[in-house]
């Protein structure tokens, strides 16, 4: 691979050619704020471009360059916060924020909101551009997300990310100028489009447009955040679990291997079984014809007695084992180890071929 | 599978069969449709409409339970235009004569009889996966629940091999698991022919080996399927069933004989998180945890081992699984005392030469590692089977077409196929607690193509009997034209509208996999008064 030689901030650094000017900046250290860019766009042409909050000055250009969209080139001298750099994000952030309600205080995506963040950045308060507001009826119709164009920065990141990685296309982009916003098809709720309700659009979702129907009110300080494997299909996804207390309260994608910042709608918004009321809680023993209530002790003493027992009546081959594919590698282990060196018989299987 | 996940992205043209891979796997769904938007080219068989069918370049929507006439028919074309990659057969592979003697006559205009799909789809579907420099194949249930599924996979790797796409990046031929740790079952030997890296266990070094690790005496005699297990505890030859995680009281085909069978047993320990149709018969009920509350690693589809994390303590007294079952392996005199479940994997890598190099601390540091992995200096392998195979040579095993066990007649005039839905998984016990899943998918159905449902007097949202020669169920009509006329399709999540009480169960008689997807069925429309009848088996 060709490699570029450029001044970023003063810095000279070597980039494989094809990198952008935010890549170069990353490798660096150096934060250049991002709105619309998404992190699975790995290639500049694929950016939507669409916020102008990365814009840096680059020498011999005459406009600002949004350093998420633009190449490098060999011998580019790049400045990433000069006062015309800073302006001209300023003047970004004023004109969302002059459509934008500004309630923050009962907002579920307030601490977690990309512009609330910019804004405080950047020292802004409130809109040097007041004026008139759109006002969108908010949609519900989808089973698992609301949506609320009203805060629509018109990022473009939904529809971004619905139409090249999730390639669903249930959205595109209405309008132009000042009402633009994302739309389902003639402009309907969400439930006449073709949504998978992969949720993709919600995770990547920038500010509190799209925001999942959760069962639990929480605010974005409030949780932990773990580092896990999807438990539902074979793709394997990456994702964090949000807990609040001892409760899921939230799924968000991980950018992993296999799914590269994707989810579906099971692994996004499936995950209330957790704390189902019918979770059983306690082991049960059949007495009487009826399960009732056991301790750890009574439960496992029984079972194991019982494999014993039948074990030295019948054989080895009167036992058998069924494990899942459901549970860890660690528990596969144990359980065929618990069958073949504790029931003595190879009669273990799951329900792989089903 | 052979090859990554992310590699499809980078094919030149992908075989789908019998994988509605949109709704059962969608991120590898989306990784598809990136592919076709960066060129690749797409074929789908399958006989629905699925998705995913919209974006194929061709769409065969064949008969179920005729892939191996397809394949067969396509290699047979391939080799009848010269198409095939003949160094790599010369150098790479063995049996090839048997091969090109079995699909020899089966010509595409033979098989588009068998599959009801027209010979110059066949034709044009042979050239372009034949022509696409690299080539990825991707399968599911569609392909493995027959009871030819052996042979309808082995069909999937003479077509690779054939046209020379095993062994590099981008091609391969790739089954998709359908749940999140199937891989990872089988490499840790939950099956009843192998010990973990499916060493056998008819092996005497191998059951030395073990005898050794685990220090008792093992058996060295095969043991029995599920599908066996469930048939001997109907003739109370199996005592005392562990059941862990598992519902076949909804998964299993022929569901009326699996109650009997497992009440039939002695003694039925049930381990789950939620009171199932299949705990409910037990005698001892084990709490466990959920996928939230435990550490641990799952083995994805691409064979990419991946960290479990636990995120939130246990629901009440419930355990996660691996306690439980270090708890009844200290009674039963075996095993020490785990301390966690990095302990377990550390005796795992120690007997499972495939996974030797994973390591916690590598999987935290690297996020996943792909087996095998041998070392810890090992960075895991991306595509199986570069420069030779496993065995050496490739083994071409061709096998002749075999139409289903039961094919559509007088009585039973239609073929049943069965499948999941999106929004749920499996037996429904976990997405059938999730409120908005229920509500995109409230209750079982059937699917039928218009023209079939006019003739029956049948419109969307009617009551219908469905009927084959092991029972009848009731479930809601879906008039779509996803399907062809003699097709009907059901999904199998239900325990209401069981279309497990249906299906064959008829195995192969190698990977023992029943006949899912296909049987013939008649189907009835049915008055209001049958009201009171709407709870399901009869
Ligand atoms: S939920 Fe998924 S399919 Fe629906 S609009 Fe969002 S990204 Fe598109
Ligand atoms: S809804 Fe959210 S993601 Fe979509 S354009 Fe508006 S702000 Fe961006
Ligand atoms: S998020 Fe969806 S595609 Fe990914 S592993 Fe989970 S169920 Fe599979
Ligand atoms: S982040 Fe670069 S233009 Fe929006």
């Amino acid at each position: 691979m060709s490699m570029l030689n450029i001044t970023i901030d003063g810095q000279a650094i070597e980039m494989p050619a094809g990198s952008t000017i935010l890549e170069a900046a990353k490798k660096v250290g150096i934060d250049i704020p991002t709105l619309c860019h998404l992190d699975m766009e790995k290639q500049f042409n694929q950016q939507a471009a669409a916020c102008r909050i990365c814009v840096v000055e680059v020498e011999n250009r005459r406009n600002l360059a949004p350093a998420c969209a633009t190449p490098l080139m060999n011998g580019m001298v790049i400045k990433t916060d000069t006062p015309r750099v800073i302006e001209a994000r300023k003047t970004v952030l004023h004109l969302m924020l002059s459509d934008h309600p500004l309630d923050c205080l009962t907002c579920e995506k307030a601490g977690a909101c990309k512009l609330q963040d910019l804004c405080y950045q950047y020292g802004i308060e409130e809109s040097m551009y007041p004026g008139m507001q759109n006002d969108f009826p908010l949609d519900e119709s989808n089973q698992f997300y609301t949506r609320n164009l009203n805060k629509c920065v018109a990022c473009r990141r939904c529809v971004q990310v619905c139409t090249n990685f999730q390639h669903t296309k249930a959205i595109g982009f209405g309008n132009r100028g000042f009402t633009t916003h994302p739309v389902a098809p003639f402009d309907k709720g969400m439930d006449a489009s073709d949504c998978a309700s992969c949720g993709n659009c919600v995770s990547v979702c920038p500010v509190g447009a799209l925001l999942p129907k959760s069962k639990e009110k929480y605010r974005s300080w409030e949780i932990n955040k773990t580092r896990t494997t999807c438990s539902y299909c074979g793709v394997g996804c990456q994702m964090n679990l949000v807990t609040k207390g001892n409760k899921v309260v939230g799924v968000e994608p991980v950018d992993g291997a296999s799914n590269d910042g994707l989810l579906c709608v099971k692994g996004k918004f499936g995950f209330n079984f957790v704390d189902h009321p019918d979770r059983l809680t306690s082991p049960l023993i059949r007495k009487n014809g009826e399960l009732v209530k056991a301790t750890w002790d009574e439960a496992l003493d029984l079972v194991a007695a019982k494999a014993k027992s039948i074990r030295a009546e019948h054989g080895s081959e009167a036992l058998a084992g069924l494990s899942s594919a459901r549970v860890t590698n660690e528990e596969n282990y144990l359980f065929q180890k618990m069958v073949r060196a504790g029931f003595g018989t190879n009669s273990v299987d799951h329900c792989a071929r089903l | 599978m052979t090859n990554s996940i992310n590699e499809l992205i980078d094919s030149n043209v992908i075989f789908i069969s019998g994988s509605n891979t949109t709704e059962n796997h969608p991120v590898i769904g989306a990784k598809i449709r990136q592919a076709k938007k960066n060129g690749a080219k797409i074929i789908v068989v399958d006989p629905r409409k699925i998705d995913i069918a919209d974006d194929a370049d061709v769409f065969l929507q064949v008969n179920p339970g005729t892939n191996i006439a397809l394949s067969n028919a396509i290699m047979n074309y391939i080799i009848s235009e010269r198409l095939e990659d003949a160094e790599y057969v010369k150098e790479r592979t063995e049996n090839y004569d048997e091969l090109v003697s079995v699909v020899g006559d089966f010509t595409p205009e033979k098989a588009a009889e068998i599959c009801g799909v027209s010979a110059e789809d066949i034709k044009k579907a042979a050239r372009m996966y034949a022509e696409g420099e690299k080539g990825s194949i991707v399968y599911c249930m569609g392909v493995t629940q027959h009871s030819s599924g052996t042979e309808g996979v082995m069909s999937m790797a003479n077509l690779a091999m054939l046209c020379g796409n095993i062994g590099i990046e981008s091609g391969g031929v790739n089954p998709l698991r359908g749940q999140n740790n199937v891989q990872g079952a089988c490499d840790m030997g939950a099956l009843p022919g192998t010990y973990p890296a499916y060493q056998k266990v008819v092996d005497a070094n191998v059951k030395a080996k073990f005898e050794e690790a685990w220090g008792v005496e093992l058996s060295d005699k095969v043991g029995l399927t599920l599908t066996e297990i469930v048939h001997k505890a109907g003739h109370g030859d199996i005592k005392f069933l562990y059941i862990m995680g598992e519902n076949p009281m909804v998964s299993d085909p022929d569901l009326t004989h699996v109650e009997e069978a497992l009440k039939n047993t002695e003694f039925l320990v049930v381990q789950d998180i939620f009171l199932t149709e299949t705990a409910q018969l037990a005698d001892v009920v084990l709490p466990a945890a959920s996928f939230a509350e435990k550490d641990g690693t799952f083995s994805n589809t691409e064979r990419r081992v991946q960290r479990v994390r636990k995120a939130i303590n246990p629901i009440g007294d419930c355990k996660p699984d691996w306690q439980i079952l270090s708890g009844v392996l200290k009674r039963l005199g075996i095993g020490k005392d785990y301390a966690s479940p990095e302990d377990v994997f550390a005796e795992i890598r120690e007997v499972t030469p495939s996974y030797a190099g994973i390591s916690y601390d590598r999987l935290n540091e690297l996020g996943s590692l792909q087996w095998p992995c041998p070392t810890e200096d090992h960075a895991g392998t991306k595509f199986l089977h570069v420069g030779k195979f496993a065995r050496g040579l490739g083994l071409f095993k061709p096998a002749a077409f075999k139409p289903s066990a039961e094919v559509p007649c007088d009585e039973y005039p239609v073929i049943l196929t069965t499948g999941r839905v999106l929004y749920h998984y499996h037996t429904r016990t976990m997405t059938g607690k999730v409120d908005g899943l229920n509500a995109m998918s409230p209750e079982s159905f059937v699917e039928i193509n218009p023209e079939a449902a006019r003739k029956l007097s049948i419109v969307e949202g009617d009551k219908v009997k469905i009927s084959t020669r092991r029972g009848s169920v009731m479930a809601t009509a879906k008039v779509t034209p996803k399907l062809k006329e003699n097709v009907v399709f059901m999904p199998f999540h239900f325990a209401d509208g069981a279309a497990n009480a249906l299906t064959n169960p008829v195995l192969d008689p190698i990977a023992k996999i029943p006949e899912y997807k296909s049987c013939a069925a008649k189907l009835e429309k049915v008055a209001w008064d049958w009201s009171e009848e709407t709870d399901g088996i009869r």
